[in-house]
């Protein structure tokens, strides 16, 4: 009996092994029909699948390379800062034979020897959302401008607070990210300080993650109960923040602001929640790219520069002379599928 | 009577024979994941008219050469029926160690490297040290040493270290076999899997790591000094790991201090999927090279057909289990 239980254990972890691998074959992007000419594939590599940002660029760049008849190749870094796991989806990618690749690096630096591998091999290299350094290092480069969206978050900021003392608590995002630095330089240009003014009380890295900012909040608040105004580098770290402060019991008397512009953002600033949004467009950055690379497939022209995909204020409580959409435009224009969140 | 059952009885035992000598071939670890290697690659070059190129096929060995001599440390401490979570962040910190020496300190780059293979080497003392004076478990023993050596590695150093002298990126570089280029630290990496073979076949010390982890009382009645031998085991796994730091520094061009966080499960799921017991004991280092391989073809290959990238990390949950199923099977066959 025993014998026979095993037996059957085994062939059903089998069966799952070949359903999974059936299910793979499913997923394969199914090549072009009977014809001479194969459809332009092109790569997306993102930073990691575990932040819903990248997750929306990859799945409206997918559904934008199907309405262009491309092929398009994902992959992803396991975590944000994995360089390593990032280099091999792009080697992968050149492999199997793409025009050109998209990528959002988790690490600006260490991806350029791989960048310059692939270039000389006549792909082309377009970074999205963060920069090389060298920025131009890559065959152009489609983002936000970080520290314009760090900027008008922190003239929100300084307006809305109106003259009251802040005190303020800065919730980054991973060290040494590009992303994190401009968009943390952005706000304190904004609101008019420097870095080390007393007003600022804690600063914590979150690595743009929900659960370590909820800690790193419940960390600066207990250094300084009276925190009154919370920068955060991402939305999710933004949720993060204020399910602390709802925690504290101090969410009506703390400020967020927060950068991203998801469906879910909007709704916490419709919601009060967070009192300002800096909104991106993920989308446009990946719709931008692709165009690019088939362009180049097509004339051989390649994209160079930066092209600022914009970025937009959001807020249900708007400053005189600040420029900002409410929250019902924002809903309307956001990326993100709407999605419970935590 | 009995005359006319020999002849059946005979035919029956070559035929019982030849069945018994599969499945015992079967059943020896390793030849369980070199046949599932080879059933991925024929599955994979049937899905991607890319996968069974040359190019291609350097291009596994490379992505699997960290992680593959990482292993191969991981199985040496596996074999004692230990088993180390800190080996990826302990060889983090030995490569910034070695390029930050290098390039901001001036230290010539022969030392530096010298240096960060003693440091490496000295964490894996360490462990070896609190497995056995202390005797703590190696889990919880590796689980502090990960802790420690990942904020070492972070207080050293936040950002990249880049700039790299040629001496430490040598083992990026290609040599051609026909028209394949084949880095020289692929090649590196199957030479030290051979070396290590048959070390553990053939020498009295490899038999001895054996024993330590099939029948620690029998190695201790034999006289043999289990502090020695544990402490060479987790010194020498500490060596690779230092091997492997240069192995990936070589590989991206730079020192990177965010480097090798998963490394750890991913060296064990490479054991494991090799046939070797988690139990200690048993086990065959070549079968960890395939495991190392079966990761590294997946991931290329799922890659090569377009497939999302977390289907792959569920695929290798699968391979997983399954592989251990049949390795506890088979074992508990031949009981």
């Amino acid at each position: 009996m025993i014998r026979r239980l095993r037996s059957i254990s085994l062939l059903a972890v089998s069966l799952l092994l070949a359903s999974s691998l059936a299910f793979a074959n499913g997923q394969k992007e199914s090549q072009a029909a009977q014809g001479s000419s194969q459809p332009v594939k092109i790569g997306l590599v993102v930073k990691t699948l575990t932040n819903p940002y990248f997750v929306t660029m990859i799945d409206s760049a997918k559904k934008y390379a199907k309405e262009q008849g491309v092929t398009l190749l994902t992959g992803a870094g396991a975590y944000d800062g994995d360089n390593a796991g990032q280099i091999s989806a792009m080697e992968n990618m050149a492999s199997a034979g793409v025009k050109g690749i998209l990528f959002t690096p988790s690490n600006s630096t260490a991806i350029v020897p791989t960048v310059q591998k692939l270039e000389k091999q006549g792909i082309v290299m377009i970074a999205l959302d963060t920069a090389t350094t060298p920025q131009d290092a890559t065959d152009g480069f489609f983002a936000t401008d970080n520290e314009q969206a760090g900027q008008l978050i922190g003239e929100y900021a300084k307006a809305a607070m109106a003259g009251k003392k802040a005190v303020i608590a800065i919730l980054d995002g991973t060290p040494g990210s590009t992303v994190s630095q401009k968009r943390h330089d952005g706000f304190l240009k904004g609101f008019g300080i420097q870095e080390g003014d007393p007003s600022i009380v804690s600063e914590q890295a979150t690595n743009g993650d929900q659960s370590k900012a909820l800690t790193a909040m419940e960390n600066s608040l207990t250094k300084d109960p009276n925190i009154n105004l919370v920068y955060t580098i991402n939305e999710p770290a933004g949720f993060g923040a204020y399910s602390a402060l709802k925690k504290a019991g101090k969410a009506s008397d703390v400020m967020i602001v927060s950068i991203d512009g998801s469906y879910n953002g909007m709704k916490a600033v419709q919601s009060g929640e967070f009192a300002a949004d800096s909104m991106q467009f993920p989308a446009k950055m990946a719709q931008m790219g692709i165009d690019a690379i088939i362009k180049y497939a097509k004339t051989g022209t390649k994209p160079s520069g930066y092209v600022n995909t914009g970025v937009q204020l959001i807020t249900d409580k708007p400053m005189p002379g600040l420029a900002s959409k409410d929250s019902t435009w924002g809903l309307r224009n956001a990326w993100g599928a709407a999605s419970e969140k935590k | 009577m009995n005359m006319a059952d020999e002849p059946r009885t005979n035919a029956l035992s070559i035929r019982r024979r030849v069945r018994n000598r599969v499945a015992h071939a079967f059943t020896l670890p390793g030849v369980g994941a070199f046949t599932a290697l080879v059933l991925a690659c024929i599955y994979f070059s049937f899905n991607s008219q890319e996968f069974l190129t040359g190019h291609n096929f350097s291009l596994i060995l490379q992505q699997s050469m960290v992680i593959g001599v990482e292993a191969i440390g991981q199985t040496l401490i596996i074999l004692t029926a230990g088993i180390d979570l800190s080996n990826g962040t302990v060889m983090a910190f030995g490569s910034v160690i070695m390029t930050g020496l290098a390039v901001n300190s001036g230290v010539p780059p022969f030392i530096a490297l010298i240096i960060g293979f003693l440091v490496t080497m000295g964490f894996g003392l360490l462990n070896g040290a609190l497995v056995t004076q202390i005797r703590l478990p190696p889990f919880i023993v590796t689980l502090g040493v990960l802790n420690i050596t990942r904020a070492l590695t972070l207080i050293y150093t936040l950002s990249i270290i880049t700039g790299l002298p040629p001496l430490m990126t040598a083992a990026g570089n290609t040599f051609n076999i026909g028209p394949t280029g084949v880095t020289y630290g692929s090649v590196l990496m199957v030479i030290l899997y051979l070396v290590m073979y048959f070390v553990l076949k053939e020498t009295a010390w490899g038999r001895h790591v054996y024993a330590i982890g099939n029948n620690p009382e029998a190695v201790r009645l034999a006289g043999i000094s289990k502090t020695r031998l544990l402490l060479s085991v987790y010194g020498l796994a500490g060596l690779f790991y230092g091997i492997a730091g240069l192995l990936l520094v070589a590989r991206t061009g730079v020192g990177d201090p965010q480097a090798g966080l998963n490394d750890n499960l991913s060296s064990i799921t490479a054991v494991v999927l090799g046939g070797t017991s988690l139990f200690g004991g048993r086990g065959n280092i070549l079968g960890t090279l395939a495991g190392a391989l079966i990761i590294s073809a997946f991931n290329n290959g799922l890659a090569l057909m377009g497939v999302q990238e977390i289907v792959q990390v569920l695929i290798t949950g699968v391979l997983v289990i399954l592989a251990v199923s049949v390795d506890q099977m088979s074992h508990r066959g031949l009981e």
